[in-house]
C-alpha cells in the first residue's frame, strides 16, 4: 500500500498542508524543528491512532487550535480509499473512511499499516522489558486489530486487581477486615486469567512467527553475522504448558490453568507487595546474540553497533512479517540514518529499497544513502517544497 | 460575580451534572425572569423530593413509600428476581414490559478503583431476601462491561450453592442492526452465545 495524498489541518506545526506523494522513496530534508517528523507522524497516527513520539493526543494539535485533522488517500491493490481522523484532545476522536463516519474511531486501526524506524528504537534493545512488551503488543494489534480491545481490557482488570491487593494488604497490616477485599479476588483472578491468557497466547504465537524473521534480518543488517546469530525467546511469568496436537505454541485455553495455579501460589507475595506478580505484564522478550561459544543477552553485553543492528532487525522483521501476511506496509525511516555508521546505513537502504513506499526524514541530504534515490522535498518553516 | 443570592443560585445550579458555569448562569437568569408561581412549583418539587422519596426497604428502588410500587404489586411473579446496578436500569427494563418478576437494586458494581466492594453493594440484603426460598430464578442484569461482568461472576459464585437457577442477560447483536457494522467483540459474543434456530 502507499499514501498518494496527505492533508493536514492544525496538526502539529502545520495550519494546513496538501501534499501529493508517490510510491517508492520520498525523502524529507530540512533542519531540526522544521516539521519533517510531523509529516510521517501523521501517517503513523492514522495507522495506529497513536504517535511514536508522545503518549497523549494534546501535543498533536497545533497550539491554539481545538482539533487537528489528518486525511490521507491510501492506495491498496490499485483501489484508493480516503481515511480521515479528527483528533479532539480530551474528547472522542472521530474517524471517517471514504467520508462515512465509523461508529468508533478505533475501527480505523489497521487500514493503513506502517512500520516506523526511529532513533528511540534503541530502547527496544537497551530499554526496560516494558519497551519490548509494547513492541510485541503494537505489532499484535497491527496484525489482529481485535486484540486492541483485549490489551486495554487486560490493563483495566490489572488496575482493578492491583487496587484490590493494595487494600487487602493494608487491611492485613491492621485496621479493617481483609476478608471483604479478598472475597472478590477470585473474581478478578478469573477475569485476569481469561483475558491475560488470550493476550499471552497471541504474544507467544507472534514471538514464534517473528523468530526466523529476526534472525534473517539481523544477518542482513550486521555484516559478517551468521544466519542463526540473533535469537529471541519469550519468557512468561509462569511455566507455559507444552501445546497439544503439534501446534507450535499453546492456546489461551491451555494457558488458563497453569496461569491460575501460579497466581494462587504467589498470593502471599502479592499481598505484601500490593501488586500483581503473575501475567503478561511481567513477561520479557529475551533477545540474544551468538558469541564465540555461547549465547549472550543483547542487553548489557552487546556493543552499541550490535544493539543498533538488533533494533533495526526487529523493525525489519516486523516489516517482513506483515508483508508475508499479505500487505506491504508503509516504511517510515525517521531520522535514523544520522545514527548509523555508513556500513549499516547502506545495508539498511538496500534492504528497504524494494518496499512499495518508503518515507525518509533527514536533517542533511548527505545522510540519505544513494540507494534510496527518489522524490526529495525540502521542509522549512512548516512549508514543504519539491526539491527536484 | 453577582449579588449574594443570585450568585448562590448560580453556584448551586453549577453543581448539577451536565451544567457548566455558563449554563448555570443561563438557568438562573431564566428563573429570575420567569413567573414566580412556576419557580415556586419547581422549588416545591425539589423540596418534596428530599422529603418524600425514599428507597424501597426490600429492593432499594426509588419509592414514595416504604415499599416500592413493584414490590407491592401482587401480580408480579415472586419467584423471579432481576438484579440490576442502578434504579435507572429498573426503568429501562420496565419499559420493555417483558419482565413480570421483581427487582433488586445493587447500588453499583464491584470496582476496587472506586472503592466499591461487595460490602458497599446491597448484597447482604439480597441474601436475606433469598433465605425464605420463594425466589427460584435470579437474573443477572449488570452492565456488560468489565465491572458489571466481575459483579455477575461474583454473584454467580455466591448464588449457585443456594440451588437457584442463575441466568445472565444475553449479549449480542442489536436488533435492526447490520452484521457488517458490528464490532468484533460484540460479534464474537454473539457467536459464542448462539442458539439453536428451532427453539
Amino acid at each position: 500500500m502507499h499514501v498518494a495524498h496527505l492533508s493536514l489541518h492544525d496538526f502539529r506545526s502545520y495550519p494546513t498542508l496538501e501534499l501529493p506523494l508517490e510510491p517508492g522513496v520520498t525523502a524529507f530534508v530540512g533542519r531540526n524543528g522544521q516539521g519533517k517528523t510531523n509529516l510521517v507522524e501523521a501517517i503513523d497516527y492514522l495507522s495506529r491512532l497513536a504517535s511514536h513520539r508522545v503518549a497523549s493526543d494534546a501535543p498533536l494539535v497545533r497550539h491554539g487550535a481545538d482539533q487537528a485533522v489528518v486525511r490521507a488517500a491510501v492506495v491498496r491493490d490499485g483501489r484508493t480509499a480516503t481515511l480521515e481522523v479528527e483528533i479532539n484532545p480530551g474528547k472522542a476522536n472521530r474517524a471517517r473512511v471514504n467520508r462515512a463516519q465509523l461508529p468508533r474511531a478505533r475501527e480505523i486501526v489497521g487500514l493503513v499499516r506502517t512500520v516506523v524506524f526511529a532513533p528511540d528504537d534503541l530502547a527496544l534493545v537497551k530499554g526496560d522489558p516494558t519497551d519490548r512488551r509494547a513492541f510485541l503488543d503494537d505489532l499484535l494489534v497491527l496484525r489482529t486489530p481485535r486484540l486492541a480491545g483485549v490489551r486495554s481490557d487486560y490493563d483495566r482488570i490489572l488496575r482493578q486487581r492491583n487496587t484490590l491487593l493494595k487494600t487487602a494488604g493494608a487491611a492485613r497490616r491492621g485496621s479493617s477486615s481483609q476478608e471483604g477485599a479478598l472475597s472478590t479476588l477470585e473474581v478478578w483472578n478469573s477475569h485476569l486469567v481469561t483475558v491475560g491468557a488470550e493476550l499471552l497466547a497471541a504474544r507467544l504465537q507472534l514471538a514464534h512467527d517473528l523468530r526466523p524473521y529476526v534472525a534473517k534480518a539481523y544477518a542482513a543488517v550486521a555484516r559478517g553475522a551468521g544466519r542463526d546469530d540473533a535469537d529471541l525467546v519469550y519468557r512468561s511469568s509462569f511455566d507455559t504448558p507444552e501445546p497439544a496436537d503439534g501446534r507450535p505454541t499453546p492456546t489461551a485455553a491451555e494457558l488458563t490453568e497453569p496461569f491460575l495455579a501460579r497466581l494462587e501460589e504467589r498470593l502471599k507475595d502479592e499481598l505484601v507487595r500490593g501488586h500483581s506478580l503473575v501475567g503478561p505484564h511481567r513477561d520479557e522478550l529475551l533477545l540474544s546474540l551468538a558469541s564465540a561459544e555461547t549465547r549472550l543477552p543483547v542487553k548489557g553485553y552487546a556493543s552499541h553497533g550490535e544493539s543498533w543492528s538488533y533494533a533495526l532487525a526487529l523493525r525489519l522483521a516486523s516489516y517482513d512479517l506483515l508483508r508475508d501476511d499479505g500487505d506491504d506496509p508503509i516504511l517510515v525511516l525517521d531520522d535514523v540514518f544520522a545514527e548509523l555508521d555508513s556500513g549499516r546505513r547502506d545495508q539498511l537502504a538496500e534492504l528497504v529499497a524494494g518496499a512499495e513506499q518508503v518515507l525518509v526524514t533527514a536533517a542533511v541530504a548527505e545522510d540519505v544513502p544513494k540507494a534510496l534515490a527518489g522524490a526529495r522535498f525540502r521542509v522549512a518553516d512548516g512549508e514543504v517544497r519539491d526539491d527536484a | 460575580m453577582y449579588e449574594g443570592v443570585v450568585q448562590d443560585l448560580i453556584d448551586e445550579l453549577g453543581r448539577l451534572p451536565g451544567v457548566g458555569p455558563k449554563g448555570a448562569q443561563r438557568i438562573a437568569f431564566h428563573l429570575l425572569a420567569a413567573d414566580p408561581t412556576d419557580v415556586r412549583r419547581l422549588a416545591e418539587a425539589l423540596v418534596e423530593v428530599t422529603v418524600k422519596v425514599k428507597f424501597c426497604k426490600t429492593c432499594f428502588n426509588v419509592s414514595s413509600e416504604d415499599h416500592c410500587r413493584i414490590c407491592r404489586d401482587p401480580r408480579r411473579d415472586p419467584s423471579v428476581l432481576c438484579l440490576v446496578e442502578e434504579y435507572k436500569d429498573v426503568v429501562a427494563i420496565e419499559r420493555t414490559r417483558e419482565f413480570r418478576g421483581r427487582y433488586h437494586v445493587l447500588g453499583g458494581a464491584i470496582s476496587p478503583i472506586d472503592g466499591i466492594g461487595p460490602e458497599q453493594l446491597h448484597i447482604r440484603e439480597l441474601m436475606v431476601r433469598l433465605a425464605d426460598g420463594a425466589v427460584t430464578e435470579v437474573i443477572l442484569a449488570t452492565d456488560p462491561n468489565l465491572e458489571g461482568e466481575a459483579t455477575a461472576t461474583y454473584l454467580t459464585r455466591m448464588l449457585k450453592p443456594l440451588g437457584l437457577r442463575v441466568t445472565r442477560l444475553a449479549s449480542g447483536l442489536p436488533v435492526g442492526g447490520d452484521l457488517e457494522y458490528a464490532d468484533e467483540v460484540t460479534l464474537g459474543r454473539a457467536f459464542a452465545g448462539r442458539r439453536s434456530a428451532d427453539d
